[in-house]
């Protein structure tokens, strides 16, 4: 009997309606995502009988274009588009090549980058359309509510649909024009799944899986194997090797320079460092250049005293003149401070330009903590990471947050000469 | 070993719950498989079953009257059935307790077939 293959749904459910969407047309994705629904159904109720068949790619295929046949039979007058459909349907031609269901995927993934959804929307409908993620699992990871993520993706599905078609692929130069949107929404399903806010650490992980799916996707395609999409992948690939080493043995959030580098995952490292190579063919760089770079630098330091902080600092200037924002700045006054000590970061922290819009942000005012900490002045840094838990957005971040109160506490005994909050 | 027939039973509202998303269909076919897979292994299932349509037609009494069915309103409906052989009924009451179908609400009816020639 096969094996199910581990997320197979997840995975089936955007090839299948992605294909099925490229048959149906781009106003039709309701009907590809309902058939695809019944598809799921339906082996639910044969395969525990009937085993997992040989394909069940093309078996799920299969059976949503005969889903598809019979609402189209029930619905022939309703809609315009079944005679041609049907034959499109119902002849005998074999089931879409692997290349041709990737260039579907693709199409459907720039279609969902459309310049009239915002960058959130974008990601949310990427995430069910193409990675089967429920409005549940969206509203899980981005900490919203599901009638917030419904009615985001209701609105979006309409901008998608009203765009008459998908998006043509074979255009090179709308290709390369709409790409870095494209790359943008791929950095913030990754972030949101190393960084973000989502409570459960489950899910986390799969986001970044997700992303590293999709962008793998681009890789395989000629025009969208890019220096910035190999930059790109070696940034998640670098980021994700650190993964594992995220949540100490007791399954807490760990300081990054706590880290215990021997739980990297070195697979991903090297291949890290490989995509990072391979995304240095061309004059333009990138900030998923800089990024990765930054990412590999950390990825060569065995121990983090090793690390090469003042290539780093660099790094952040490459990187601030690429895409100012505070957040990128005080990641760089981070890297001052381990260069040059502390005091020279909390003189880095306070010239940070619109320093105020860090305010909500949790990590700057653990940043702050650390530094005040590090300097000795326990009862200041006890009030910057009391702030910051204020902030906290889950409670492995409120936990983490306590145990710095309580180093605090301790008189800036620590064995953490951390930079800021987990990065 | 005598044999005996699940019937499994869930309304359409529980059989929908195990699949709302892609993954809580792979979690519910994983359950499904394995729970198959073990009685599989010990030798209990004599016929794998089918599923069936939750759809069909009733017909009833002399005038053979014909009616949507399974049934009119949404009740239990049957949506497959398994032969498994068991020492007693006792022990098919006791394997039908793992059956994936109960986490949703839904019902295992255990039912000993009838022996003939005795």
């Amino acid at each position: 009997m096969t094996e199910l293959h581990e997320h197979l749904f997840r995975r089936e459910a955007g090839r299948l309606v992605a294909t099925l969407t490229r048959i149906f047309g781009v106003e039709h994705l309701a009907l590809a995502e309902d058939v695809v629904q019944d598809a799921f159904c339906r082996a639910l109720e044969v395969w525990p009988f009937r085993g997992v068949p040989d394909n069940p790619s093309a078996w799920l295929m299969a059976t949503a274009k005969h889903r598809a046949l019979d609402v189209l039979r029930r619905e022939r007058t309703a809609r315009t588009f079944a005679p041609e459909l049907g034959r499109l349907l119902e002849s005998d031609e074999p089931l879409p090549t692997e290349d041709a269901i990737r260039d579907d995927q693709l199409r459907m993934m720039f279609s969902c980058c459309h310049p009239r959804l915002s960058e959130a929307a974008q990601v949310a409908l990427m995430l069910h359309i193409l990675c089967g993620f429920s409005v549940d699992e969206v509203a899980g990871a981005f900490v919203s509510t599901h009638a917030g993520v419904e009615k985001r993706l209701a609105r979006a599905k309409k901008v998608l649909a009203e765009s008459q078609r998908l998006f043509e692929i074979t255009d090179a130069a709308d290709f390369a024009a709409r790409l870095p949107a494209v790359h943008r929404a791929l950095y913030l399903l990754f972030n949101e799944g190393y960084h973000g806010a989502s409570p459960e650490s489950a899910v986390r992980g799969e986001l970044c899986r997700e992303a590293q799916r999709l962008t793998g996707l681009l890789l395989e395609h000629p025009v969208a194997a890019t220096p910035a999409t190999y930059a790109l992948a070696a940034l998640m690939c670098l980021h994700a090797a650190r993964l594992p080493a995220r949540l100490d043995g007791a399954g807490h959030l760990s300081v990054f320079a706590d880290q215990d580098r021997s739980r990297w995952d070195n697979h991903l490292m090297a291949e890290g460092q490989r995509l990072l190579e391979l995304s240095a063919s061309g004059p333009l760089l990138t900030e998923y250049h800089v990024e990765a770079a930054i990412a590999a630098v950390h990825g060569s330091a065995r121990r983090v005293e090793d690390t090469n902080w003042a290539q780093i600092v660099t790094l952040y200037d490459t990187l601030l003149a690429l895409r100012p924002s505070p957040v990128v700045a005080l990641n760089r006054a981070i890297a001052v401070a381990q260069r040059d000590g502390p005091a020279r970061g909390l003189e880095e922290i306070v010239a940070i330009a619109d320093r105020e819009r860090l305010d909500a942000y949790p990590f700057y005012h653990a940043a702050l903590g650390e530094l005040e900490l590090r300097r000795g002045r326990g009862e200041t840094a006890r009030g910057h990471f009391g702030a910051a838990l204020t902030l906290a957005r889950n409670p492995m971040e409120r936990q983490f947050l306590e145990r710095r109160m309580e180093a605090c506490d301790a008189g800036g005994s620590t064995r953490t000469r951390s930079q800021s909050a987990p990065l | 070993m005598s044999e005996f027939i699940y019937l499994y039973r869930s309304t359409n509202e529980a059989s929908r719950a195990a699949m709302g998303s892609p993954e809580q269909i792979q979690k519910s076919m994983q359950t499904w498989m394995a729970w198959m897979q073990q009685l599989a292994d010990k030798g209990h299932i004599k016929n794998a079953g089918h599923p069936l349509e939750r759809t069909g037609k009733l017909v009833k009494g002399k005038q053979r009257t014909i009616t949507d069915g399974p049934y009119a309103e949404s009740k239990d409906i049957i949506g497959g059935y398994t032969l498994i052989e068991a020492r007693d009924l006792g022990e098919a009451v006791e394997l039908s307790k793992g059956c994936p179908i109960l986490e949703g609400g839904g019902v295992v009816e255990v039912r000993p077939v009838l022996k003939t020639g005795m």
